[in-house]
This record gives C-alpha cells, sequence and structure tokens, in this order.
C-alpha cells in the first residue's frame, strides 16, 4: 500500500522528475443511434458511406440541425462528474483541409462549451480508499467527428469512408492533475466507468468510440509546469499508461542532455511502445475558429436541464458507499460498482432478497470465478439475481450448507434450473437428524480409536478431523452446528 | 390574345381563374420569349418542359396552389433537383443536385413551374453579374442614345433583368447585402428582402450564412407579396429558420399609411450620390406624405461603419462556406501530374474560383486568422450589434424606414473594376441586412439617361407588411410604366 501512496518518480542523472498528465478524451455518444447535426446512423462496422447524409457529405446548401439527444447525452455526462451546465452555449466552426472533412470545418464549441468545470474522484490503488485523488474537469464540449481515409485499397489512391463522418463526440478536458501514469489509468478507467453508467457513451475504446489525447510534461517537483507533448488517438488504458511512462522517460532524457522538449503532437506506436512527432508547432494549422451562424446559439431551458438532472443512475461512487454502508466491505464495494452491468446485476441481487454482505462475498468469490471459467461476460449469466437470492437464502436459511451450495451453483449453471427444485429433487437439504448423525459419529470413533486417544490426551486440533470425516459421511447435508455440537457431547 | 409576358403575376392568377386564357399559352409565351433572349445572357439553364408540365397540372386542375400555372426564373445559387446548379461558378460547373431546396420546393407546392436558372455573380459576390463564370449579364435597358451594355446590377443580375425583360413574370433572388435590392433597383423592378429567418436556406448555396437570405423579384409590389408568401415559412431542416407563421402579405396590403411614420434617416444623405437621387428619395418622402404617413427626421449613427463590418462579416463565413469546394466529392477536381491532396486542393480551387471569390476568401481567411481575429472579426461582430441597436431605437421612432436603395444608376459593364467602388453600390442595402431586416427596392423614376432608379423601404422585424404597404403607396404614386425597348 505505501507503493501506491508513495509519488512517482521519473529517477534522472540529475535527480527525480516529476510527470504532468492532463487527458482530453474523445467519448462518441453512443446513446444516440443517430449524428450530431444529421439523421445519419452511426452503427460501428457498417459498409462505408453507407451511414452518410447530404449534410455529412456537405452538399452544396446543406445545414447542419443540432440532435436534441445528443446534447441531453452531454448535459447529463457534466452532471455526472459533477460540473457547471452551460445553459447557454454556441458551436464554433474549427476550419481546415482533409479529405475526410467534408465541410472543410468541423463543428466544435470553442469558445462557449456546454459544460465547464467539473472534478472525478480516483482511487490511484482501487483496493486502497487512502489513495483517492480528485482530478479537475475543465470543460466538455461537444463536436463532430471526422471520416476516415483508407490508404490499403488502391495503388495510387485513397480511399475516403464518411460513416463516421459528423458523429457526436463529447470531448472531455481534464486539468493536468495527474502524476503518474497510474494516475492516468485510473482516470481513464473511472472516466469509462461514469459514461457507461450514465449511458452516454459506451466507453468500447476497441471500437474506437473513447480515445484519449495524452499530455504530458515533466519537471522537478516544485518547478513550473514544463513544455508539454500531445499524442493523439491512444484507444487503449494500458496505452495511455505506456505513453505517459515512455514520453516522460523520454522528456527528461532529452532534458538531461540539455535539449528542449518541443510542444508538438505526437503518436503512439503500440508495437514498439513508443511516441513519434507527427507535427510541431511551427506547421500547426491556424483553425481560425469562429462562431457557426449556421447554428443558433443552444440555449437550455429548465425543464430540460431538470430531465437531464432526474434521469441521471445512482453513479459509482455513490453506489460503492451505499454497498459500504450496508456492511460490504471496501473492496467487495469498489469491484462490484467498477462496472455498470456488475453493478446493476448485483442491486437486481439485493432487490431480490439476498443480504448484501453473503451476497458481495458470493458474487466477488463464486459467480466472477464460475463466469471466468465460462469465459462470459455478466450480462450473459447463466443464472440470473432473482436465482441466485434462492440459492444465498437457502444457504442463510440453514436449508443447505456452504460445500452444498457450491454444488447445486454448479447444478443450476449447468441446467438453468432453480436451487429450490435442485436441493429438493436430488435431496441436498441439510439434517439436523441427530439420530443419523450420532451414527455416523459413533462409526467414524468406532474406525479411529487411535485418534480419539491423542484428542483425549490433549491434540485438541484433531477435533476438526472428527468434524471432516463426519461431514464427508453425510455427503455434506448434515448441520455443521449439530455435527460439532454432538461431537462434542461425544468426546469432551 | 394581349401579350401575356407583360401581366403581373396577379393579372395572370386571375385571368387563369376567369379562364381568359391557359396556364399552357403562359408556359409557351414565356418559354419562347426566353428562348429569343439569349443575348441577355440571363439564363444559364431553361428549362421549357418544366414550365410546360406545371403549365398542365395547373390547366387539368392538379394543381390549384397561389402559384398554379405560373412559370418563374430560379437563381443558379437554388438547389434544384436534376437540373444544373453552380451558383455561377466553374468550381460547381455540372453539379445537378439530388435535393430540391426549400424555396423553390415551396413555389412548386404552389403550382409554379420552371423556366429555368438564372444567371448571377459567382456565389453571388458582386453587384454587376460580371464575376459569373458565363459572362455577364446584360441590361435589357440602355442610356438613351447609347448602345453600351450595362450590368442589371448583382448578385441577382440575372433575376432581375429576367423580370425587366419579360422573360419570366416573377423570379427568385437571394440578398446578403443588396443582391436583391440593388439589381431591382438598376433594372426598374421591385424586389424584397424579408426578415432573416422567413425563408429557409436550405438548398441555397450559401455565402454568408448570417446574412443570406431569399426573397422575390416581380413587376409589381404585390407580385412581390403573392411570391414572399409562397416561399417563406419555418423549416426544420434549418436551424435559423423561424417559426412563425406565414402572415397573409397579399390580403392585407394596403397604400393607406395614415398613423405610419417614415424614417428618414440623416446619414443616408451622402454628398457624392447624384443629386437626382436624393431628388427622388425627397419625392418619395412626399408621396408617402401623400398617402398619409408622417416624415420623421431619424438618426442611424453607425451606418458609415455598416459596409467596412460587412465585409469582414460576409467574407469570414464565406471563406468558410465555401472550403466544401474541394475536389473530393463534386463539381470540378483538377490533380496535376504526380500532386498530393493539397496540390489537389490548389488546382482545384485555383481554376475553380474566379478573382472576386478568391479575394473574398482571401479576406475572410485573413480576418480569421489568429492574431487579426479580435481587430477585425471581433470587433465587426460588436460593431453589426451596435448597428442592429440603431435600427432598435430608431423603429422607436417611426415604423419604416425610406432611404435610396443605390448611390447610382445602372452602369456599364467593364465600367467599374475597382473592387471598393464596387463594394460601394451596397451602402445603402448593407445596414439592413447586417440587422436582418426586411427591405424593398421599389421603382421610382428615370434619371437623366433615362435609366430606373428605386427607393429603399426598410421594416422592423417581421414587419414586412407595413414595407410592402409603403412600396404599393409609392408604386402607385411613382406610376412607373417606363419599359426597356426591346433590342435583343
Amino acid at each position: 500500500m505505501a507503493d501506491a501512496a508513495a509519488p512517482y518518480r521519473i529517477k534522472g542523472e540529475t535527480g527525480d522528475w516529476e510527470v504532468v498528465v492532463g487527458l482530453e478524451v474523445h467519448a462518441q455518444i453512443t446513446a444516440s443511434k443517430a449524428k450530431l447535426f444529421s439523421g445519419a446512423a452511426t452503427a460501428f462496422g457498417a459498409e462505408p458511406n453507407t451511414q452518410v447524409s447530404l449534410v455529412d457529405a456537405a452538399m452544396p446548401g446543406m445545414l447542419p440541425v443540432p440532435n436534441r439527444e445528443c446534447i441531453r447525452q452531454a448535459v447529463r455526462t457534466g452532471m455526472a462528474l459533477d460540473a457547471q451546465i452551460n445553459k447557454w452555449s454556441r458551436f464554433d466552426r474549427k476550419n481546415y483541409f482533409y479529405a475526410d472533412l467534408p465541410q472543410g470545418y468541423q463543428i466544435s464549441q470553442l469558445y462557449h462549451p456546454l459544460v465547464g468545470e467539473g472534478e472525478v474522484e480516483i482511487l490511484i490503488d482501487e483496493k486502497d480508499e487512502s489513495t483517492a485523488k480528485t482530478i479537475g474537469i475543465e470543460r466538455i464540449h461537444v463536436e463532430q467527428d471526422a471520416g476516415k481515409l483508407m490508404h490499403d485499397q488502391h495503388p495510387t489512391m485513397s480511399y475516403v469512408d464518411l460513416n463516421r463522418c459528423g458523429v457526436a463526440l463529447m470531448e472531455i478536458v481534464s486539468r493536468p492533475d495527474m502524476r503518474s501514469p497510474a494516475e492516468a489509468g485510473a482516470y481513464l478507467k473511472k472516466l469509462r466507468a461514469i459514461l457507461r453508467y450514465v449511458g452516454s457513451c459506451d466507453g468500447n475504446m476497441e471500437e474506437g468510440s473513447m480515445r484519449a489525447d495524452v499530455n504530458v510534461s515533466v519537471r522537478k517537483p516544485g518547478d513550473e509546469f514544463g513544455t508539454r507533448t500531445e499524442t493523439k488517438n491512444v484507444n487503449s488504458v494500458r496505452f495511455v499508461q505506456a505513453v505517459v511512462e515512455h514520453e516522460a522517460r523520454r522528456q527528461v532524457e532529452l532534458l538531461e542532455e540539455g535539449g528542449q522538449v518541443a510542444q508538438e503532437t505526437r503518436l503512439f506506436d503500440p508495437d514498439k511502445g513508443v511516441t513519434r512527432a507527427l507535427r510541431s508547432k511551427e506547421d500547426a494549422h491556424d483553425y481560425r475558429y469562429f462562431p457557426d451562424t449556421d447554428l443558433l446559439p443552444l440555449e437550455l431551458d429548465d425543464a430540460f436541464v431538470e430531465e437531464c438532472r432526474s434521469s441521471l443512475p445512482e453513479l459509482p461512487d455513490a453506489k460503492r458507499k451505499r454497498f459500504e454502508g450496508q456492511g460490504i466491505t471496501p473492496y467487495n464495494a469498489s469491484v462490484l460498482t467498477a462496472e455498470v452491468e456488475t453493478a446493476r446485476w448485483f442491486d437486481a441481487l439485493l432487490e431480490a432478497g439476498a443480504e448484501p454482505k453473503q451476497g458481495a462475498n458470493w458474487v466477488v468469490a463464486e459467480l466472477f470465478g464460475a463466469l471466468n471459467r465460462l469465459g462470459k461476460d455478466i450480462e450473459d449469466c447463466p443464472v440470473s439475481p432473482a436465482q441466485a437470492a434462492e440459492l444465498l437464502k437457502l444457504v442463510a436459511d440453514g436449508t443447505i450448507s456452504g460445500t452444498i451450495a457450491k454444488q447445486v451453483f454448479e447444478i443450476m449453471l449447468e441446467t438453468g434450473e432453480g436451487a429450490g427444485q435442485i436441493v429438493q429433487s436430488r435431496g441436498l437439504k441439510q439434517t439436523s437428524d441427530t439420530g443419523a448423525i450420532d451414527a455416523e459419529i459413533d462409526k467414524i470413533l468406532a474406525a479411529n480409536a487411535d485418534k480419539v486417544a491423542e484428542y483425549k490426551s490433549g491434540k485438541q486440533q484433531l477435533f476438526g478431523f472428527f468434524v471432516g470425516q463426519t461431514m464427508k459421511a453425510m455427503q455434506g447435508k448434515a448441520n455443521p452446528g449439530v455435527v460439532n455440537e454432538r461431537l462434542r457431547a461425544k468426546l469432551d | 390574345m394581349s401579350d401575356l409576358t407583360a401581366k403581373t403575376i396577379a393579372e395572370l392568377r386571375d385571368g387563369l381563374r376567369a379562364r381568359e386564357f391557359t396556364a399552357r399559352e403562359i408556359a409557351e409565351s414565356y418559354n419562347v420569349a426566353v428562348a429569343a433572349a439569349k443575348s441577355l445572357n440571363a439564363y444559364t439553364v431553361e428549362t421549357p418542359d418544366d414550365a410546360l408540365e406545371a403549365a398542365e397540372a395547373a390547366d387539368s386542375g392538379k394543381a390549384t396552389g397561389s402559384l398554379a400555372g405560373i412559370p418563374l426564373g430560379i437563381k443558379d445559387l437554388f438547389a434544384t433537383k436534376g437540373v444544373d446548379t453552380t451558383a455561377g461558378s466553374h468550381i460547381l460547373q455540372g453539379f445537378k443536385p439530388v435535393y430540391e431546396s426549400t424555396v423553390t420546393a415551396n413555389l412548386r407546392k404552389a403550382g409554379a413551374g420552371m423556366l429555368g436558372k438564372l444567371n448571377m455573380d459567382e456565389f453571388a459576390m458582386g453587384s454587376s453579374n460580371e464575376t459569373s463564370t458565363y459572362g455577364p449579364v446584360l441590361s435589357p435597358w440602355r442610356r438613351k442614345g447609347s448602345n453600351v451594355g450595362l450590368t442589371p446590377g448583382g448578385s441577382s443580375g440575372g433575376s432581375a433583368a429576367a423580370v425587366a425583360a419579360r422573360i419570366a413574370p416573377g423570379v427568385t433572388g437571394t440578398d446578403t447585402g443588396g443582391s436583391i435590392r440593388q439589381p431591382a433597383a438598376f433594372t426598374g423592378i421591385c424586389g424584397i428582402k424579408p426578415t432573416y429567418g422567413r425563408c429557409s436556406r436550405w438548398g441555397i448555396v450559401s455565402f454568408a450564412s448570417s446574412l443570406d437570405q431569399a426573397g422575390p423579384m416581380a413587376k409589381t409590389v404585390r407580385d412581390c407579396a403573392i411570391l414572399l408568401e409562397a416561399m417563406a415559412g419555418f423549416d426544420r431542416k434549418d436551424s435559423t429558420s423561424l417559426d412563425l407563421p406565414v402572415p397573409q402579405w397579399e390580403a392585407n396590403l394596403s397604400s393607406d399609411l395614415k398613423g405610419k411614420r417614415v424614417g428618414i434617416p440623416k446619414e443616408y444623405r451622402i454628398d457624392s450620390v447624384p443629386a437626382e437621387i436624393n431628388a427622388l428619395w425627397d419625392q418619395g418622402i412626399e408621396w408617402l406624405k401623400d398617402a398619409g404617413a408622417t416624415p420623421v427626421e431619424i438618426s442611424l449613427p453607425h451606418t458609415k461603419y455598416a459596409l467596412p463590418t460587412y465585409y469582414i462579416i460576409a467574407p469570414a463565413e464565406a471563406s468558410s462556406n465555401l472550403a466544401r469546394y474541394d475536389g473530393v466529392r463534386y463539381g470540378l477536381r483538377e490533380v496535376p501530374d504526380g500532386g498530393n491532396l493539397d496540390a489537389m486542393y490548389a488546382a482545384t480551387r485555383a481554376d475553380g474560383f474566379g478573382a472576386e471569390v478568391k479575394r473574398r476568401i482571401m479576406i475572410g481567411t485573413y480576418v480569421l486568422s489568429a492574431g487579426f481575429y479580435d481587430a477585425y472579426f471581433t470587433k465587426a461582430q460588436r460593431v453589426r450589434a451596435l448597428i442592429k441597436d440603431d435600427f432598435r431605437k430608431a423603429f422607436e421612432q417611426c415604423d419604416v424606414i425610406l432611404t435610396p436603395t443605390a448611390p447610382s444608376a445602372a452602369f456599364g459593364i467593364g465600367e467599374t473594376t475597382d473592387p471598393l467602388a464596387m463594394y460601394l453600390n451596397d451602402v445603402f442595402a448593407v445596414p439592413a441586412s447586417l440587422a436582418g431586416l426586411p427591405a424593398m427596392s421599389v421603382p421610382g423614376g428615370l434619371d437623366g439617361q433615362g435609366l430606373p432608379l428605386g427607393l429603399h423601404l426598410i421594416g422592423n422585424e417581421l414587419d414586412e407588411q407595413t414595407v410592402l404597404n409603403a412600396g404599393l403607396a409609392i408604386e402607385e404614386r411613382a406610376g412607373f410604366a417606363a419599359k426597356p425597348d426591346k433590342w435583343w
């Protein structure tokens, strides 16, 4: 635990260096099935140029019309990040030429973003609440995605796919508050979890619905910020951490050799694990941002904002605290709330009547193990929360033992039958019948006279052996309390 | 049967209802007139069959709208499905949209047919129609005793010439900084730019989004009212379109201006403007007084900044709006041998755009660039707000404002070569554009050389009715009946 709390330092020849990280996360608003300013669909993996409207292709005279659902999801996301919602915001044009940008400009929000300052609380070590840290959010703005160029379709020509063109993105800009690869990773994971709770973005980094621009600089602890580089379009938590690590080391080496860090845009090569310069600030575009007068300023009324707020689900931090309040260990609470599907499943389990602490232990130990073995996600869990609650109830009221419960669960996974039915039809009910238990105990004591003698001469730990033998003989169905009580009566 | 091309739209409509003639006869008369007027270079595309089809629909009773059987000319800035739509630019040559602009779709719904597409300054940038890739339009008007070719004004020059030459009973125009009103004045016809947002911009090739507005041009004020009613209306495909019902402008036309106050802005008295124009302005005041209105002097103190403000904002927006013409998806594509993407952009745009369009793209790019943005664009935005505020205050004192439309009568083709001198054409028109207000030009009389002069009416936001009514009062009193002698 001490390691997580110790500051992350890069050891240089001239001493320790600190890394400063800020992330710009582009999250696609997947909750809206349509694009930001056109009605075209946004499904992933469609045939090229099959999800392109006249507006997306920037045909002459075509005009953008804001998609209300995209705005709603961005506002809800802002609320989930405890951020200021700007009831008056405006779209600006970012002008540049590229073949995947039909309009010749991207509609974005520079001057008046939809969402202002907010924050995210992260646990640098998710098992340790003492490693909590708050990362500031500077702003969230809404903007259009660009299309895609394909360079591998023809020997001399490039092809353009406009399917992604105009898809709604939220750009979530953090403060430069992170100080290690682990913090950057924890922030991105937490952000992803929150977006998935809210439902605005599916957080699917492989499909590109979430990607990060990673800003990294280094400094001697206590110094002013150094010059930063921006590594674009990093699409996994692991890669973000690799970028921070690599960039920090590269910059330290550069500085210690007497060089200077150039403010530049870089790309990450996941195969080699290194970044390389894409373009320097000198040949950076002048984007000539200015208000887009094809669109009116975005004005949110109170009813709209209220609906956004009231439609927010319970968020991970609140849920974790609630779980902890119900007696669930902080570790289990953290694990159960990390993914929205797990949290939903567990909430359904509680709703079906499971005891929180017992339920949490069972989910984390038994259910996760089983899912892992089956290679399934919790959404595809063959056992429903109601079925699991029934099983846990049978353990809690003494109908079956924990050992039998494991067997019953296996049968449930295989057959889909209910726990009660399995216990009934297979005769797995726990017995407190002292006659049957006594009979087995007598047989065991008789067969192990040597061990009885040893026990009586003071080898107390042999008691467990007799319990085990009795339970085995009873095929696990004996009530452990009764077995204990009868053994003591006979041995002591 | 009298010459159908001499009739107003109202007369054609009423005559059709009274079965004095058929829509087919109207379409045929115009098709013949259009085909015979090629020397004017007003049309870039002729669509006689379209006009005939609409006439059939009207004659057979299938089309019953307010414009059933009326053929119109359409400015080439409006997307017309399957018909070349090029904005007068080489870069769009051959472009046939698969969609129809909202305004022309509205006109078609009202039963109108299309005679063809009308020539215009390239991307509506110009005041003389000389920047068109199709070459200049010739005005049907000539100076007394002269054969010098005159400009019909611009950018809706083909539109204006078509109405004046009676090769269309009415046309669509667009007005960004005077492009309906100045050509209407130059050619002795009426033209109105409604309040910004009345007509959907969807399907109209964009020049400057915050200023562009479609409007009608026709022989009379009444015809403008009829056409505007059909063109206007809320359109959810244009976020800036006004979600308001369309008023019954024609039914409410009245030249009785009792109780109306006419604002006369003192800043519009400019020394360099010819005396004839100021005299016509004074005459206009008298006509409105005669109609019952009271003239009041008003002040629009930021008027002198309007033109420079316009020439920052409009090019800035244009530089971005025209970025889509890049050779990638439609229109012209020029690829130099072995050239990459940047080379394609450069070659396509160098070849595709004319000098005036390039000039404005460069001005616009400059005023938006880092380091200049605040000094130019931000300041222009602020001045624009002040100009709007000038009008807001003025309309506390008056109901409509009267000014000249343009500082001169039509000039000869090739006579004005200095771009800044050309820009001055819109000195009276531009303030209303910046403020998004309805404004109209109606013919007032002829100058000493026999060329038409226009009077300009600016109304308060959404008050097209008072503009039209004041226009009607002038029209009735001016008795403007002059027509160009047919030489084409």
